[in-house]
């Protein structure tokens, strides 16, 4: 498959990444001058900082491979809210902060397992931008680790607290490590399609042991390989020429991390078998629209000026 | 619209979108109302320790004193430290003390504690005359 | 406190005031001069705590990313001037969660400029060009200033200020050169602005009681008139550069004393504002109040776990950390 018919794939790709950092940065925007103590307040600009400049990155790179000629604040500010890729966890409400904390270490301690795989992709770009953003996210993921322990480990009010925003943000988790979306529109839902091929969406073994932790993994006639695979410029093609990380491979070192800092944090793992998604595929929560209008209005109100 | 799984081992494709039909409503912020009147805290803070930073900017130089700040342990003062202090370069190494930790000489020991010094101008260079014309000295 | 002072210390203290010389914090220091730093201190870093809102209003809604980075950086650096600061406060004597208390109670104050509302994209420009102009135009004598502590963090906000206030100008800039409603913005943001930043300079000299005091102690260097004076010099051919009026038919040139004459201040409109009456001193303290409440039960947690788990268990922490 040429790379000229990958750059679609990867465009997408980036938009979704891309995605995830600038709405994640946009929720912690809303802590400024509230945060539990000054320091902190520091703390979080700098993880909202380290973010912009990783949204700005995949933004601009997904712009010049879809070659329409979008630059980074066309895409930041000129999509409506079914065109952004962006996992749903990051646009959850920030909530208190140990619900943020419980959002930042899953997200983080993802996106530290995302980019150490990114960095030795294909795409020379997405390997600079990774190579780049791995030392970043190690330092959120650190600094929410140290959070999630202090609250976990700390008062009757904190730890319950902190049980509680774990509980909010833990189903949204499995979307991080889903099989990627096919390029193609998907058919109608009730379709008689009996291959498996859309619904392994979630159906893959890894999203369900993810959500039924006391009960066994669920043998599943579909393969619990990347939808698509019939079609080499979907992900698939992406994961055969090397340019992007499979989601699912993806998912162990993350559980390593976050249940090791869980136990210490005497938190217990949530049991849920909710496993809310599409964001990749441009559903969003309700929510969603009201920070996308937050975020987009000024630009939109006077389009095609400088700011 | 498709019908809810039966189950909840149902084909998780169908699930997601009826998940998403239940979501609950995120806390949509409420817009700020001010307070009618400043209120009184309710509880004094509680102090986190105070804590001395030294950082080293690069290689080949020393650590040198940056500031001080507060932080309840050593890990997050160390963290605190690298956002209050480090922001604009790289600092290559921090050390985080408490306070309490440091001793310090007093001010009234100022005059006894340090040689004073001045009697003792040939430990300084300008002491000695070298002829001109001698190098490396 | 003793009641004899010793002639000696008073002596010490005087010549190395005399020598300009900085006083350290352990040496011996007069009462006053002790309690005018705590104060003046104290309210600087409160400036700066506040001063993250009227800005922060706007980082939700920045109109590009590279607007919107810009100005998480700037919000970030407010916080951390304010810890220098405290940092520096606490220095004499006092802790920085009793400034906090006494901020939050309304018994010290912040710089009233930050009581005006940020309604629109062009006033985050005019802040930065105006409000940390004139912050700047304070800062630099104080670099000089005669305790340590508070000089050297001068130093370093200064070497961070200069950022602010180029961002705010070069913001400003880009409106003016921009549409007819960009430069629209950007002048009635600073017909908002400017008198409030002239305010920031504090009364007429005449009218400043601290002043003499402070100056004698090498606290502050340059009296309020002048500043006000520099600042009127410096703004009036950048805001021409701008291509904005400043709003104030009485400006003109005087070519026999080499400064701008300016039009009368309404020192009744700083005087109402200081007093608690401008437009968002109950938001501001407000959201500062609350952050402060709503944060306690974490930072009780931190307090919490650090007395459960001695160094043995931060190291397990940092094992960890390697390992991942």
């Amino acid at each position: 498959m040429s790379e000229t018919a990958l750059r679609p794939a990867v465009a997408r790709y980036c938009l979704g990444l891309g995605d995830d950092a600038l709405v994640l940065a946009q929720r912690l925007c809303e802590w400024a001058a509230g945060a539990p103590a000054i320091e902190e307040d520091i703390a979080l600009m700098n993880i909202a900082l380290d973010l912009i400049g990783q949204a700005r990155s995949f933004l601009s790179h997904a712009g010049e491979l879809e070659g329409a000629g979008r630059t980074e604040d066309d895409l930041a500010f000129g999509r409506d809210e079914r065109d952004f890729l962006n996992v749903q966890i990051v646009e959850l409400a920030n909530g208190d902060f140990g619900t943020t904390m419980a959002r930042q270490l899953l997200f983080s301690a993802y996106q530290y397992q995302l980019y150490s795989a990114l960095s030795s992709s294909a795409d020379e770009q997405i390997t600079a931008i990774a190579a780049k953003a791995v030392k970043e996210v190690a330092y959120h993921r650190e600094h929410a680790a140290s959070w999630v322990l202090r609250l976990g480990d700390g008062t009757e009010e904190s730890h319950a607290r902190m049980a509680a925003g774990l509980e909010v943000v833990w189903p949204f988790a499995g979307e991080l490590f889903e099989p990627l979306e096919p390029l193609e529109p998907l058919e109608p839902l009730d379709s008689d399609d009996s291959d498996g091929t859309r619904h392994s969406l979630g159906a893959g073994s890894v999203v369900n042991e993810l959500f039924t932790t006391t009960c066994a993994p669920r043998q599943d006639s579909d393969t619990g390989r990347s939808a698509g695979r019939s079609d080499d410029s979907g992900p698939v093609g992406l994961l055969d020429a090397r340019i992007i990380a499979d989601p699912a491979s993806l998912y162990r070192p993350w559980l390593g991390y976050v249940q090791s800092v869980l136990t210490e944090a005497t938190l217990e793992v949530p049991s849920t078998t909710w496993s809310p998604g599409g964001g990749r595929r441009g559903l969003h929560t309700e929510g969603f629209g009201y920070l996308l209008a937050e975020m987009q209005h000024l630009h939109r109100s006077y389009p095609g000026v400088t700011w | 619209m498709p019908a809810p799984p039966e189950s909840d081992g149902g084909a998780e494709g169908v699930g997601r979108e009826a998940g998403l039909r239940d979501a609950p409503l995120p806390q949509v912020p409420l817009p700020q109302v001010p307070l009618p009147e400043v209120p009184l805290p309710e509880v004094p803070l509680h102090e986190w320790p105070l804590w001395e930073v030294f950082v080293r900017p690069r290689r080949g130089l020393s650590h040198t004193h940056s500031g001080s700040l507060h932080a309840p342990d050593a890990k997050l003062a160390l963290q605190n430290a690298r956002d209050l202090y480090t922001r604009r370069q790289e600092g290559v190494s921090i050390w985080v003390v408490r306070s309490t930790d440091i001793t310090a000489s007093t001010a009234d020991q100022k005059n006894s504690f340090f040689d004073p010094a001045g009697d003792k101008v040939y430990r300084h260079p300008t002491f000695y005359e070298i002829p001109d014309g001698v190098e490396h000295l | 406190m003793t009641a004899q002072v010793s002639p000696d210390l008073d002596a010490e203290f005087d010549a190395l005031i005399a020598a300009d010389q900085r006083i350290e914090p352990r040496d011996w220091m007069p009462e006053a001069y002790r309690a005018t730093l705590v104060r003046q201190i104290a309210q600087h870093a409160h400036s700066e705590i506040i001063g993250m809102q009227p800005e922060g209003n706007w980082l939700t809604r920045a109109p590009s990313l590279l607007r919107k980075a810009i100005l998480i950086a700037k919000v970030q650096d407010e916080a951390g001037h304010g810890l220098y600061l405290y940092g520096a406060a606490e220095t004499l004597g006092v802790s920085k969660d009793d400034l906090l208390d006494l901020l939050h109670a309304g018994r010290q104050r912040y710089s009233s400029i930050f009581n005006y509302p940020t309604l629109t994209w062009a006033d985050v420009g005019a802040i930065g060009w105006l409000v940390d102009g004139a912050a700047i135009m304070n800062q630099i004598p104080l670099t000089r200033c005669s305790y340590g502590p508070y000089a050297r963090a001068m130093v370093r906000i200064c070497k961070e200020e200069s950022f602010h206030q180029r961002q705010g100008f070069e913001l400003l800039l880009t409106l003016t050169r921009g549409t007819d409603v960009q430069r629209a913005m950007a002048q009635d943001a600073v017909n908002r602005w400017w008198w409030p930043s002239l305010m920031m300079f504090g009364p007429p000299d005449s009218d400043s009681p601290h002043s003499g005091q402070s100056m004698a102690w090498g606290i502050k260097r340059v009296s309020n008139d002048e500043l006000r004076q520099r600042f009127v010099d410096i703004c009036v051919p950048q805001s021409e550069a701008l291509g904005l009026e400043l709003p104030d038919p009485d400006l003109r040139w005087n070519e026999e004393r080499g400064h701008y004459e300016y039009g009368e201040i309404d020192w009744s409109e700083f005087k109402r504002v200081l007093a608690g009456d401008g437009p968002c001193n109950r938001q501001r303290l407000a959201k500062r109040v609350a952050a402060n409440r709503e944060g306690r039960w974490v930072r009780d947690a931190a307090n919490a776990y650090a007395a459960k788990h001695d160094r043995s268990l931060n190291s397990k922490e940092a094992d960890r950390a390697g390992a991942a």
